[in-house]
């Protein structure tokens, strides 16, 4: 084991995938020498040359347009899309290609191989162009996956499952972790299932939900909400598409009580489809109606950010109502 | 270049703007219309093999679209897209090409797909949508695709698989590469062909994908296929300087403008084409000029915009040309041609009833290749549709029976 940050699991995860296959190919928006406007490509270059790891021209269209190429061709293409507020020049791309190569073909075609890369996600003092979390457009599409991690030891195991994996996958890393969130990573390779929700912390009242970056508020407002006798089951989706229905099912079966939290606008967030399916998987067993606490359905601010976010406290004020339903 | 900008610096005191029509680019034509070689050219190295088989590939498409477009009009299928002058565009570069290389294709290109051994029953479930359709039965006629013959499958968005034609190609490229040097190979053995219309040139695809491969050397022929509309909208509206081909060259890559009826001179480029890519790892782009004779789509009619005397102008038929240059070789028996075509309406005609009466793909293709298994909510919902229709057999009469 070592201690690693986000952005080094994730180069970790990249390498093994780069060294494991000849044709892997890592390309987008200044990952090549410069490694990534984060790093998260650092060192990738001089170690496997410019044809497998290389800066594009500034089209996401183009990106995701040669990655499905590449990928149908059945070489992994690991593309990266520097902010995921630019990934929607590349959405038609995305969701009529990627997503639907395998079933319009009949299976004759498929782009298993594509993953593809994206920071995502506010508090970075970013503005409206710089923090957004566009899951829920994703999550919509049948055909592709949708991926979450909110730490290293997640981020490595996950995007190399996502790698491994024969689906498209959209893989959303929370950029205000990169650096801050540093954990225990195993140098060796290991993978996360996709799919699958994990309980974080077991509690009694309620269900909180969340992913990414998000994680880190909830807990924060489960810890407060101990300090005032109420116990909350602590859940990271970890994966929006498929998701474990089960998972947070029978947690509030559990705890009778569930609120999601996410920083997308809440309307049509992902957090919508949560509640609807889990409103009725576990209509009788619910003390209080399914709450979200969510970003405001308006572009993302700048200088009122702290008012925007969803932080630990309106999610306690969440909890306490839930409670006192 | 050895400037940051990546421009040559010829600098120049005086004030002058490069007119926007400059660039004029030359059409390169083999074949008159009496099927003579013009004076100057020459053909190209063809066998007779090869040219037999070109023209029976596009006397045949010919024939299918007629049927098809009578299929159509009689209610049989949905939808239809003739290639009606612009066989010999498509044919004669599928022929130039290894059949191992990939074909990605606009909509209009089935005569390459024929070329590449599609067969006639092949053609006739994809458009009846039935369970022998290779696509299962998910995409209006014509979206034909085959992995046995690298023929990609057709997708209707316009110009997304020209960026993807380049990843296709880089990835036909870097499967040379030495693991342990880094180094790429001098000479590759498959590319890409690209096809696309004029009108397709036009999205932002276009612009992403022509750029890629010429940056990161991809080794893809881009092949425009300029005939004149995109549905209604005519070329003059659609662009301005000196066609597709002048775009090419803005990129940065080889480039050739063909007359697209002339089956000689676009086999000839296309064959130097693949040559160069195959060798260099380069991109080319061709432009074929030639009009589409017939209608955008079944759901088009160009009575709408466009007079009968500028169609009449336009009656170049490609086949026929090549025809007549083939008899004048000793090639083909204009009798055995005409006996040929016979059999080929009666075959037609023939699958047509057969892939008419083949059931629909069973319930199951609803969900499966979504995902390479299908996801535990898709799992769930199939259950439920299931049970319903179980229930309700006489209102799912396609499926109801067959349900396992």
């Amino acid at each position: 084991m070592a201690k690693m940050n986000m952005l080094h699991a994730i180069n970790s995860a990249l390498d093994i995938t780069m060294a494991e296959h000849p044709q892997a190919c890592i390309f987008g928006e200044d990952v090549g020498y410069f490694g990534g406007v984060f790093r998260a490509t650092s060192g990738l270059q001089e170690k496997y040359g410019k044809h497998r790891v290389f800066n594009t021209p500034l089209t996401e269209q183009g990106i995701l347009g040669f990655a499905n190429g590449l990928a149908a061709f059945g070489a992994p293409a690991l593309a990266e899309i520097q902010f995921a507020d630019y990934i929607f020049p590349a959405f038609d791309q995305i969701v009529n290609e990627s997503a639907k190569f395998r079933y319009r073909s009949g299976n004759e075609f498929n782009v298993g191989n594509l993953t593809i890369r994206t920071p995502y996600g506010g508090g970075i003092a970013g503005g409206l162009y710089h923090s957004q979390s566009p899951e829920a457009y994703f999550a919509h599409t049948p055909g592709l996956k949708v991926i979450v991690p909110r730490n290293p030891y997640q981020a490595k195991g996950l995007l190399r499952a996502a790698i491994k994996d024969d689906n498209p996958v959209l893989f959303f890393e929370p950029k205000r972790l990169y650096r801050a969130s540093i954990g225990e990573v195993p140098e060796e390779d290991y993978t996360i299932e996709l799919g699958k929700a994990e309980v974080v912390q077991q509690g009694t009242d309620v269900t909180l939900l969340a992913w990414g970056a998000q994680m880190e508020i909830i807990e924060d407002a489960a810890k407060q909400a101990s300090e005032q006798g109420i116990s909350c089951e602590v859940i990271d989706l970890r994966s929006i598409l498929p998701w474990d229905v089960e998972a947070i099912a029978k947690s509030v079966t559990k705890t009778g009580r569930l609120i999601v939290s996410h920083e997308a606008p809440i309307t049509n967030g992902f957090g919508a489809e949560i509640a609807a399916t889990i409103g009725q998987e576990c209509f009788l067993h619910l003390e209080s109606p399914i709450m979200r606490v969510c970003g405001l359905d308006t572009p993302y601010p700048l200088a009122l950010e702290k008012e925007y976010v969803p932080d630990a406290l309106k999610v306690l004020a969440a909890i306490k109502q839930s409670m006192d339903f | 270049m050895s400037n940051p900008n990546n421009v040559s610096l010829n600098i120049n005191h005086k004030l002058e703007f490069i007119d926007g029509n400059a660039l004029t680019i030359p059409t390169l034509s083999i074949l008159t219309e009496d099927g003579e070689i013009h004076t100057g050219a020459t053909a190209p190295d063809i066998s007779k093999h090869t040219a037999i088989k070109l023209y029976e590939t596009m006397r045949f498409i010919r024939l299918l679209d007629e049927r098809m477009q009578g299929a159509q009009r009689q209610g049989r299928i949905s939808f239809y897209m003739q290639c009606l002058g612009e066989e010999a565009a498509v044919t004669a570069s599928a022929a130039a090409l290894d059949q191992n290389d990939m074909i990605m294709a606009q909509y209009r290109e089935q005569a390459a797909l024929h070329y590449r051994g599609f067969t006639l029953d092949q053609f006739m479930n994809q458009m009846f949508s039935n369970e022998l359709d290779l696509g299962k039965g998910r995409q209006m006629p014509i979206h034909y695709g085959s992995k046995a013959l690298n023929y990609m499958t057709i997708s209707s968005p316009l110009g997304t698989q020209i960026p993807q034609a380049t990843g296709y190609a880089y990835g036909q490229k870097i499967k040379h590469i030495d693991a342990k040097t880094g180094e790429l190979a001098s000479t590759i053995d498959n590319i890409t062909i690209c096809y696309f219309g004029e009108g397709a040139a036009s999205e932002g695809d276009f612009h992403a994908g022509v750029n890629m491969a010429a940056v990161h050397q991809a080794p893809v022929i881009f092949f425009a296929r300029n005939n004149g509309y995109a549905i209604s909208t005519p070329a003059d509206e659609q662009f301005k300087g000196d066609g597709i081909a002048s775009r090419g060259v803005g990129y940065g890559i080889k480039t050739i403008r063909v007359d697209g009826t002339d089956a000689l001179a676009v086999y000839a480029a296309t064959k130097k084409a693949r040559e160069i890519a195959v060798s260099t790892g380069e991109p080319i782009l061709i432009e074929s000029i030639a009009y589409r004779l017939g209608a955008h789509s079944t759901s088009d009619d160009p009575s709408g915009y466009r007079s009968k005397d500028e169609e009449a102008n336009h009656q170049v038929c490609p086949i026929d040309k090549f025809r007549k240059w083939l008899i004048k070789q000793d090639w083909l028996n204009e009798a055995d041609d005409v006996k040929a075509k016979e059999s080929i309406r009666e075959e037609i005609l023939a699958a047509l009833k057969r892939a008419e009466v083949v059931a629909k793909p069973a319930l199951e293709e609803l969900i499966s290749d979504v995902y390479d298994t299908p996801i535990p909510s898709l799992q769930r919902q199939y259950e439920q549709l299931k049970a319903h229709i179980k229930l309700h057999p006489d209102a799912y009469p396609v499926t109801a029976g067959r349900i396992k």
